[in-house]
């Protein structure tokens, strides 16, 4: 269609049409190429020498008065020993270990959701559809709010647990970790006195023992309220994606004799891999981003162990004035989420063109692998 | 979307996996399962409502019963006094010019992406391609950089004109407009029509549902956005109520248990978005996966 009109318009009316149809393009483009090259490109850039530099916040970054400082902010983040490295390491570990827990628990939970809300047979679809799909539209900040009266030392949860024997914690105010604490109660390791092997020797400014915490009680809240509010977008996009699989391809690996579960491994998740795929860089990119539930709910308390780096960044530029280690900061974690998102494309293309399509053949072939 | 013309599977071996009624302990047990997955998401919000109009006192006291023991709109009457209202009024201010704005310039450069032939098209539609995959938190700090420099910190321009585009939109329109049939525009030019009046009166009209889509993106969006509105102002007067709500927990009232109030806050801040999602389900659920599917 397009190469249609690249060899038809030129002719029917002579250069002029062209030469306006070019003004009218960049016309119509221009408030877009303006906005984003103000607000998206000049401030990368501007961004960039900041970090290189020691600006305090005061007058503009571009004047005479600030410094260069070559890689300084960089170095005090990833390897010079002091505050500001085993902060940042710290919101590093952090979100890692959030990434780590609600990535595939909101992937489990939205697929989970998308294969029961696609039986054919469902009451009431549209309804549950509705309440899965509503906390994602609503506002971070009002849902946050919510969460944190559901989670408050006297709130839902604790009240919930109490009807059954337990005593919950003091959510947003517990520090612990949690794999500390399962450790703790299997009895492997004392918690109060955590072996020297692990407390004596430190990676990147963090002992051991401080990277293996896990995360800890109140970040768990979080992680409960983040895999809430998302499961229910990543829901859609695989129902969508469920409803886009050819009804013949169920049922000729039905007639074939595949059971239910056999079906939803060799037929279904590999006909989701694309979605999959989506979910999974989108989950990876959200969640190390991770900003407005911490600011609202803890601020990175207790202990420092909800910090993440997005919103350390934030805390160091606007609250402690040290903008160069702020953009560093921002820098760094951009490279984490284009080097995840690369890793993860090589790492998912690699299978996806070989296996499903040979397990797929053995099943088309009649066997039950 | 919603329902699939599967044919039954024929009547042949396993008749266990898919009962015929409704009746089975199976099905009884998928149902109960769904059930229970639908009360934990409604559940916080009935909580919420309920809290709203409960006394202090009783919300600490019975948070698993979302029926208020004495009914009080106190909570609500201390927001009417405090700053809520203005704050709602800045959020419908910033929502609407984000929303128009965006329709509108989002739709022409899709429009031209798709249609109009100049110079720089694709190495433009490739750039709109790669800024979608920037990393919105990385840009917090770098967009207040240049709206200080430009001196639009602490206005109602800084915090509308850095939203008043977004890449998403211009693909979505993009995508719309390559699927209208090149006739139309073509009948238009022949009767000598300029190019933004078979733009404007043509096309647009045609591309309705994308438009709609867009529109209920970009307000939901822009009544949802909080990061931007933290970095891009400071003067409270300003405070959209993404940004004013957050105040009420971090600030004065933070540590204090003043629940009816913040949910009464959360609530009514939760109910213009609620009204639009109830109206335009099917476009959100559209839009949903639309703008997912990038490159």
């Amino acid at each position: 269609m397009a190469t249609a009109t690249v060899q038809l318009r030129p002719r029917v009316r002579r250069g002029g049409i062209r030469g306006r149809e070019g003004t009218a393009g960049w016309v119509f483009v221009a408030p877009v190429v303006v906005v984003l090259g103000l607000f998206l490109v000049i401030p990368i850039l501007m961004a960039a020498w900041v970090s290189l530099s020691d600006w305090t916040g005061k007058g503009s970054p571009l004047s005479s008065k600030v410094g260069f400082v070559g890689l300084d902010n960089y170095k005090a983040i990833l390897t010079t020993d002091g505050l500001a490295r085993s902060d940042f390491m710290t919101s590093i570990r952090n979100n890692f270990y959030y990434v780590l827990l609600v990535v595939p628990l909101q992937t489990l939970l939205a697929l989970g959701l998308a294969l029961t809300l696609n039986r054919q047979r469902l009451r009431a679809k549209s309804f549950f559809r509705t309440a899965y799909y509503f906390p994602s539209v609503t506002s971070s900040v009002a849902v946050s709010i919510v969460f944190l009266f559901v989670f408050s030392s006297s709130g839902v949860v604790n009240a919930a647990l109490a009807k059954i024997g337990v005593n919950g914690p003091q959510w947003f105010a517990d520090p612990r970790g949690i794999l500390q604490l399962l450790l703790g109660k299997l009895g492997i390791v004392d918690a109060n006195s955590p072996p020297g092997a692990l407390t004596n020797h430190s990676v990147l400014g963090l002992s051991w023992w401080d990277w293996l915490s896990g995360p800890s009680v109140a970040m768990c809240a979080i992680i409960a309220l983040v895999v809430w509010t998302t499961a229910g977008t990543f829901m859609l996009m695989f129902l969508a994606a469920l409803q886009d699989i050819p009804v013949e391809v169920e049922e000729s690996a039905e007639l074939d004799g595949a059971t239910g579960w056999q079906r939803l491994r060799f037929v279904t998740l590999p006909m989701l891999r694309p979605t999959m795929f989506l979910v999974l860089t989108l989950g990876l990119i959200g969640t190390w981003q991770v900003f407005d539930q911490i600011y609202i709910m803890s601020q990175g308390d207790p202990g420092k162990t909800t910090l993440t780096p997005a919103y350390l960044s934030f805390t160091t530029s606007f609250k402690s004035f040290q903008w160069g280690q702020g953009t560093a900061m921002s820098f760094i974690l951009f490279a984490i989420i284009v080097a995840l998102t690369l890793l993860q494309r090589w790492f998912l293309r690699d299978r996806s063109d070989e296996a499903p399509r040979r397990r797929r053949r053995t099943l088309a072939r009649g066997g039950t692998s | 979307m919603t329902t699939t013309t599967r044919t039954p599977p024929v009547p042949a071996t396993e008749a266990p996996r898919r009962p015929r009624r409704g009746t089975s302990r199976g099905t009884v047990l998928f149902y109960a399962v769904l059930l229970l997955f639908a009360v934990l998401y409604i559940y916080p919000f009935v909580i919420q409502l309920g809290t709203a109009f409960k006394t202090n006192v009783d919300s600490t006291a019975h948070p698993l019963n979302p029926w208020p023991s004495h009914w009080s709109t106190a909570a609500f009457r201390q927001l009417a006094d405090a700053d809520f209202p203005r704050w709602f009024a800045n959020s419908v201010f910033v929502t609407l010019c984000v929303t128009a704005g965006r329709v509108f310039f989002d739709s022409l450069a899709g429009y031209a992406l798709a249609r109009l032939h100049f110079f720089g098209r694709d190495m433009l539609f490739d750039a709109v391609l790669a800024v979608m995959a920037v990393p919105g938190v990385v840009l917090l700090i770098p967009k207040f950089l240049v709206l200080n420099q430009l001196g639009m910190y602490n206005s109602y321009s800084g915090m509308i004109v850095p939203l008043l585009v977004d890449a998403a939109g211009v693909f979505i329109m993009r995508q719309f407009f390559l699927s209208v049939p090149l006739s139309v525009e073509e009948a238009a030019r022949v009767d000598g029509a300029s190019t933004f009046r078979t733009f404007w009166s043509v096309v647009l009209p045609m591309a309705r549902p994308a438009l709609i889509t867009l529109t209920i993106l970009s307000f939901q969006g822009s009544w949802n956005e909080l990061p931007h509105f933290i970095v891009s102002r400071q003067d409270p007067k300003l405070n959209t109520l993404t940004t004013g709500v957050a105040s009420l927990v971090t600030g004065q009232y933070g540590s204090g248990n003043q629940y009816p109030l913040k949910l009464a806050a959360a609530l009514l801040m939760t109910i213009p978005v609620a009204l639009v999602f109830f109206t335009f389900q099917r476009h959100f659920t559209r839009g949903g996966t639309e703008g997912a599917v990038k490159g």
